[in-house]
C-alpha cells in the first residue's frame, strides 16, 4: 500500500509504466482510478476501496493521482493513458469540474465508461455517472446542527467560513453554501462563495484544506473580528488548524467548529470536543460502487442510475456529534470511529 | 645571470597532452633568484600550459619540476601555493563583492586567539586589516583609502594591484604573473609595471607572461621564447630588438645557435 | 604532433603595440573619479548597503498600510501575528539565502522541512522514542537531505536547479510514503511528546504574542549573520557565489564549501521543521507545499541576488516580513486573496529589477 503510493506519486514513471503494461489476461476487464492527489487520506482510502473492489470483481485497476489539488494536466495525461491502455472505464475525482470535460468526452467517445467519484462534473452529465457525497446536504446537516446548538444565539452568531482555495471548486461551494443554507443564511448565488451580505458572516478565507492553512485563515479572520463564535471548515485538517489558532488566543472553549469529512482523526477530534460536529462521507463506498458499475458495464452494457431526484448517485452522509440536537439525525463519535476512514 | 647561480625554479622535459594535441613537448624552464623572467610565445605555443604546470593548475604527463633544487609535485594550485609559488591569474582570482582585506586573506584567514577563535571560529578582523594595510603601503598602493571597500568598486589597475599585493604578501619564493597589463589602459599599465619592479626589488623572482612587447622589454631581465610547445631560446632584452623577438617566436627567423636551449 | 598555432603576426603586433601609444586616451579604466549624478549616488548607496532597499520598502509599506487599514494594523497583536505567520517561511528563507548566496537555488527546502517534521513526529509520537533523541534524529535527516543535494551538485556537476527539482519530488514522495499521508493530531502530540510543540509557546506583553518560533527565526538569522560575516567559512560562501573559479584559484575548496552550505541549509530546514510543529499545532504532511517558492520570494525581495555572492543575510528576514505586512495589510483593508497574490507577484519583479540595476555598477 505504502509502496504503491510512493510509486504512484511519481507520475511520469507510472505513465510510462502503464503504456508498457499490457493486460495479462485477455478477458480481464481493466479500469483506471484517477484521484485528485495522493496526499489526502480521503483519496488514499478511496484507492484502498477501489483496489479491493477490483480484486473481488477480477478487474485490473491502474491508479493515478495529481500532484496537488487542481493539478489538471496530470489528470488529463492520466485519462489519455487510460484510453491508450484499452481500459473499459475510468473512475475519477476531477481536480477541475469544467476543465477536464474535453478529456472525459474523448474517453467516452472511445467507448469508456467514465464515473465521477466524490466531485461531480459541471454539468454532471459530462460523466456517465457520479458517485458522490451530497456535499450540499453535508453542509446543510452541520448548518442545521449549529443553528439548533446555538439556539437563540444563532441570530447574533459571528461566523467564520474557512474554504478550500481560490478556484471555488464544486465541493468547496456546495459545502459552504449548504452550511449557510442549513444555518438559515440567504446564500444569493448558490454557486458563489462570499457573495452573501448577512451581517453575521465575518468573512471567508482559504485553507488549502490543511492544518497550516486552517490556522492562518482562522488567525486572519480573528483579526477582522475577534468575537467569532462559529467556524465552518471545509475539512477536518483545516478544522484542527483553526482550533490551534483559537487556542492561541484562549478562545477554543467558546467557539463552535463544524466540518465535513469523517476521517478518523476528525472523528477523534469530535470525541475530544475540538470539532462540534462533522458530516461523514464514505469514500470506500464510492470506490467500490464505482468498480462494480464498471464491471456491470463491461458485462452487460448497463450504465448506473442516479439517486431519484438528484443528478448523481448519493453514497450517503452521516452527521457525527456527541451533542445531538433535536431534528437533526446523528450518531455519536464512538459509533463514528467504527465507520471512519483514513 | 651567471651560470654558477642555481635556479630557484626549474623544469625539465615537461610534456602535457590534451587528447591528440600536445601543448607541452619536452619543455624546459629556468628561473634564477631575483630576476624577472618574461615568457613570450605565439598563441597556442603552450606558454599558458607551462605556467599552469608550475602553479599546480595543470597535471603533467611527463617531466620534472625542481624548486630550490628539490623535485616537487603540485597536484593542486594550493599545493603550489603552500610551496611558496604564488600566481596572479589573468582573471585575478578576486571575489569582487568581498573587501580588499577579505580578498588578500581569502583561503588563509586569520582567526582570533582563545575561545572566540577556536570555538566560535571568529575572524581576527583587526589583525587582517592591519596586515593588509601594511602590505598595500609597502607596495605604494595606499591611495586606496578604505581597506574594507569591495574590490568591485576599484579600477582595473587597482584590482591588479590587489592581486599582486596578495601574491607578494604570501609568495615566499616565486611569483607568477599572467598578462598583468592586458586589460589595462596606459596609465594603469604603468603603475602595475612599477609595482612589479617594487616586488622584484624585494628580492622575489617573478615569471611574467605577456603579449605586450614594450612592457616585456622594459622590465624583463631575460626573455624565455616559447615555440611549438618547447623553449626555443632565452634572450637578453638588451641584446635583441622587439622585432627579433617576434621573428623568433613566430618562426620567421632562426635564433643564433648558442642561444638555443 | 598537432600544435595549435595561429600565424597572424601582423595582427598580433598592431594589437599590442597600440597599448604603448602615449596618446591613447580610451583606456578601459582610470583612477579618476567621474562626476556622479544624484541617481548615481543612490545607486552607489544601495550597492554598499544592499539591505537598505528592503528596509525602506518595509518601512514604507508599514506606513501605507497603517494609514489604509487603520489602527487594527498597528495593534501589537497584529504586528506580532505577522511575525508569527512568517516565522516558518522566514526560517526556510534563511537556509535558502545561504544557497542563493552561492549562486545556487534550493527547490527542496520545504520538502526537507516537512519530511523532517514527519520523521520527528512519528519517532516521538508513534514509536514513542524519547524527544531528546527524536529531535536530533530529525536534525540528522534534514542535514543528510542537504548533504545529498550538495553531493549531487558537486559530484555530478549538475545545476542546483535540476538537482533540487529532483530531490523536491523525492523528498515529497518519501514524506507521503512515510507519513501514509496522515497528519499526527495536536492532541496526540500533547499527550506523548509536548516538547515537539515547544516553539508554539508564547511570551505575551502589551497585547503582543511573541512565540518561541518567532524568536527562533530571529536567532537563526543572527547566527547566520555571524557565520557569514565573522568567520572564514562565511567569506568563502560569498567568494564561491561571487566567482567560483576565482575562489578555487584563490585556494578555497569550493566543492567542500558548497556541500557544507547545502548541509547547513538542510539543518536549518530541520530546525524549521521543529518550529513548524509548534506553529501548525500538528504534524501535517500536506502543509507548506509552496514553502520553497515562498522562501525564494522572501530571499529575492530581501535583495539577495539570484546570481550569487551579493546581499546581506538580514535581507531575507526583512523580505519575509514585507510579504507578511503586505498580506496582513491588504487583508485588513478588505482586499481579496487573489489581489494579495497579485501584489506579491509585482513585489518579486520589482525587487529583481532593482537588484539588476544595482548590479550594473559592478560589471
Amino acid at each position: 500500500m505504502k509502496l504503491n503510493s510512493l510509486k504512484y506519486g511519481l507520475m511520469g514513471a507510472v505513465a510510462c509504466g502503464a503504456m508498457s503494461v499490457s493486460p495479462t489476461l485477455a478477458d480481464n476487464v481493466s479500469a483506471c482510478l484517477i484521484t485528485k492527489t495522493d496526499t489526502n487520506p480521503f483519496f488514499v482510502k478511496m484507492k484502498e476501496g477501489a483496489l479491493s473492489g477490483a480484486e473481488k470483481n477480477g478487474i485490473d485497476l491502474q491508479t493515478f493521482a495529481g500532484k496537488i489539488d487542481g493539478d489538471v494536466e496530470t489528470q488529463v495525461a492520466a485519462i489519455e493513458t487510460c484510453i491508450a491502455s484499452g481500459a473499459k472505464g475510468i473512475l475519477i475525482t476531477p481536480s477541475d469540474s469544467v476543465a477536464l470535460a474535453p478529456a472525459v468526452k474523448q474517453a467516452r467517445d472511445n467507448g469508456l465508461l467514465v464515473i465521477a467519484l466524490d466531485t461531480p462534473f459541471e454539468p454532471a452529465d459530462t460523466a456517465d455517472a457520479t458517485f458522490a457525497t451530497d456535499n450540499f446536504k453535508a453542509g446543510v446537516l452541520i448548518g442545521e446542527w449549529a443553528k439548533a446548538k446555538m439556539g437563540s444565539d444563532a441570530a447574533n452568531a459571528k461566523i467564520a467560513l474557512l474554504d478550500l482555495n481560490v478556484s471555488e471548486v464544486s465541493v468547496d461551494y456546495l459545502r459552504d453554501q449548504g452550511f449557510l443554507t442549513g444555518f438559515g443564511v440567504d446564500v444569493k448565488d448558490p454557486k458563489d462563495i462570499g457573495d452573501e451580505d448577512d451581517p453575521r458572516i465575518v468573512g471567508n478565507d482559504i485553507t488549502q484544506g490543511n492544518e497550516e492553512g486552517g490556522r492562518k485563515a482562522m488567525e486572519n479572520l480573528l483579526q477582522k473580528d475577534p468575537e467569532i463564535n462559529l467556524v465552518y471548515t471545509i475539512n477536518e485538517p483545516s478544522a484542527a488548524g483553526a482550533y490551534e489558532a483559537l487556542k492561541a488566543v484562549g478562545r477554543e472553549k467558546d467557539v463552535l467548529i463544524v466540518s465535513v469529512d469523517g476521517g478518523c482523526p476528525g472523528v477523534q477530534n469530535v470525541k475530544e470536543g475540538v470539532i462540534g460536529a462533522t458530516s461523514m462521507q464514505f469514500p470506500l463506498l464510492m470506490a467500490s460502487k464505482g468498480v462494480e458499475a464498471i464491471k456491470a458495464w463491461a458485462d452487460t452494457g448497463k450504465k448506473p442510475e442516479n439517486t431519484p431526484g438528484l443528478d448523481f448517485y448519493d453514497t450517503g452522509v452521516q452527521l457525527i456529534t456527541d451533542e445531538p440536537v433535536k431534528g437533526v439525525e446523528s450518531i455519536d463519535s464512538k459509533a463514528g470511529l467504527g465507520k471512519c476512514w483514513g | 645571470m651567471t651560470e654558477t647561480m642555481k635556479p630557484v625554479l626549474s623544469a625539465k622535459g615537461l610534456v602535457k597532452r590534451y587528447g591528440r594535441v600536445t601543448a607541452l613537448d619536452h619543455a624546459d624552464f629556468d628561473l634564477y633568484p631575483g630576476e624577472i623572467l618574461a615568457v613570450i610565445g605565439d598563441n597556442g605555443a603552450g606558454k599558458s600550459s607551462l605556467i599552469k604546470a608550475m602553479s599546480g593548475a595543470v597535471q603533467l604527463d611527463e617531466g620534472q619540476i625542481d624548486l630550490d633544487g628539490e623535485p616537487v609535485r603540485f597536484p593542486s594550485p594550493m599545493a603550489a601555493r603552500d610551496a611558496g609559488i604564488e600566481t596572479v591569474y589573468q582573471n585575478l582570482a578576486l571575489s569582487p563583492a568581498l573587501s580588499i582585506a577579505d580578498n588578500l586573506f581569502l583561503g588563509r584567514e586569520l582567526r582570533q586567539k582563545g575561545v572566540m577563535g577556536s570555538l566560535f571560529r571568529k575572524l581576527d578582523r583587526r589583525e587582517m586589516n592591519r596586515i593588509a594595510r601594511e602590505k598595500l603601503s609597502e607596495l605604494g598602493l595606499m591611495t586606496i583609502q578604505d581597506i574594507s571597500q569591495a574590490v568591485e568598486t576599484l579600477s582595473g589597475g587597482q584590482r591588479q594591484g590587489i592581486a599582486v599585493a596578495r601574491a607578494a604578501a604570501f609568495g615566499s619564493k616565486v611569483i607568477i604573473m599572467d598578462e598583468p597589463t592586458a586589460a589595462l589602459g596606459v596609465k594603469e599599465s604603468r603603475r602595475v609595471l612599477e609595482l612589479i619592479k617594487d616586488v622584484k626589488s624585494r628580492g622575489i623572482p617573478i615569471v611574467l607572461i605577456s603579449h605586450n612587447m614594450p612592457h616585456v622589454f622594459e622590465i624583463a631581465d631575460r626573455i624565455h621564447i616559447h615555440r611549438l610547445g618547447r623553449r626555443l631560446c632565452v634572450i637578453n632584452p638588451k641584446e635583441y630588438t622587439m622585432s627579433d623577438a617576434v621573428a623568433f617566436m613566430t618562426g620567421a627567423k632562426e635564433p643564433p645557435k648558442e642561444l638555443v636551449a | 604532433m598537432a600544435l595549435l598555432i595561429i600565424h597572424d603576426s601582423n595582427a598580433f603586433m598592431t594589437k599590442n603595440y597600440e597599448h604603448a601609444l602615449p596618446d591613447n586616451k580610451d583606456g578601459p579604466a582610470s583612477f579618476e573619479e567621474h562626476d556622479r549624478s544624484f541617481i548615481n549616488h543612490i545607486q552607489h548607496f544601495f550597492h554598499r548597503n544592499p539591505t537598505m532597499v528592503p528596509v525602506i520598502v518595509l518601512a514604507m509599506s508599514i506606513v501605507v498600510f497603517g494609514l489604509v487599514a487603520g489602527t487594527k494594523f498597528f495593534h501589537p497583536f497584529n504586528l506580532s501575528l505577522i511575525m508569527q505567520q512568517v516565522s516558518i517561511i522566514g526560517i526556510l528563507a534563511a537556509g535558502q539565502s545561504l544557497i542563493i548566496l552561492t549562486a545556487g537555488i534550493d527547490l527542496s527546502v520545504a520538502a526537507i522541512m516537512v519530511l523532517t517534521s514527519v520523521v520527528m513526529g512519528r519517532f516521538a509520537v508513534v514509536y514513542g522514542i524519547p524527544i531528546y533523541l527524536a529531535i536530533p534524529l530529525g536534525f540528522a535527516v534534514g542535514t543528510f537531505c542537504g548533504y545529498l543535494n550538495g553531493k549531487l551538485i558537486t559530484l555530478l556537476k549538475l545545476p542546483p536547479f535540476i538537482v533540487t527539482l529532483g530531490t523536491w519530488n523525492i523528498f515529497y514522495a518519501l514524506n507521503l510514503w512515510y507519513s501514509g499521508a496522515q497528519s499526527i493530531r495536536g492532541q496526540d502530540i500533547d499527550s506523548t511528546a509536548p516538547l515537539l510543540k515547544w516553539f508554539g509557546e508564547r511570551i505575551v506583553f502589551f497585547g503582543a504574542q511573541l512565540t518561541y518560533g518567532t524568536i527562533l527565526m530571529m536567532v537563526v538569522f543572527c547566527v547566520l549573520w555571524y557565520c557569514l560575516n565573522r568567520t572564514a567559512w562565511g567569506r568563502h560562501v560569498y567568494a564561491v557565489g561571487d566567482d567560483k573559479e576565482a575562489a578555487e584559484l584563490a585556494g578555497i575548496r569550493t566543492d567542500r564549501t558548497l556541500v557544507s552550505v547545502y548541509m547547513v541549509a538542510g539543518l536549518i530546514c530541520a530546525v524549521g521543521a521543529w518550529a513548524s510543529i509548534g506553529r501548525v499545532g500538528s504534524v501535517s504532511p500536506q502543509s507548506f507545499f509552496e514553502g520553497n517558492l515562498q522562501s525564494i520570494t522572501a530571499v529575492v525581495i530581501g535583495g539577495v541576488s539570484l546570481f550569487g555572492g551579493r546581499g546581506s543575510i538580514m535581507g531575507p528576514l526583512i523580505g519575509a516580513l514585507i510579504v507578511g505586512v503586505f498580506q496582513s495589510g491588504l487583508r485588513l483593508s478588505g482586499v481579496d486573496v487573489l489581489w494579495q497574490v497579485f501584489a506579491i507577484g509585482w513585489l518579486i519583479i520589482i525587487a529583481v529589477a532593482i537588484d539588476q540595476w544595482i548590479r550594473k555598477l559592478s560589471s
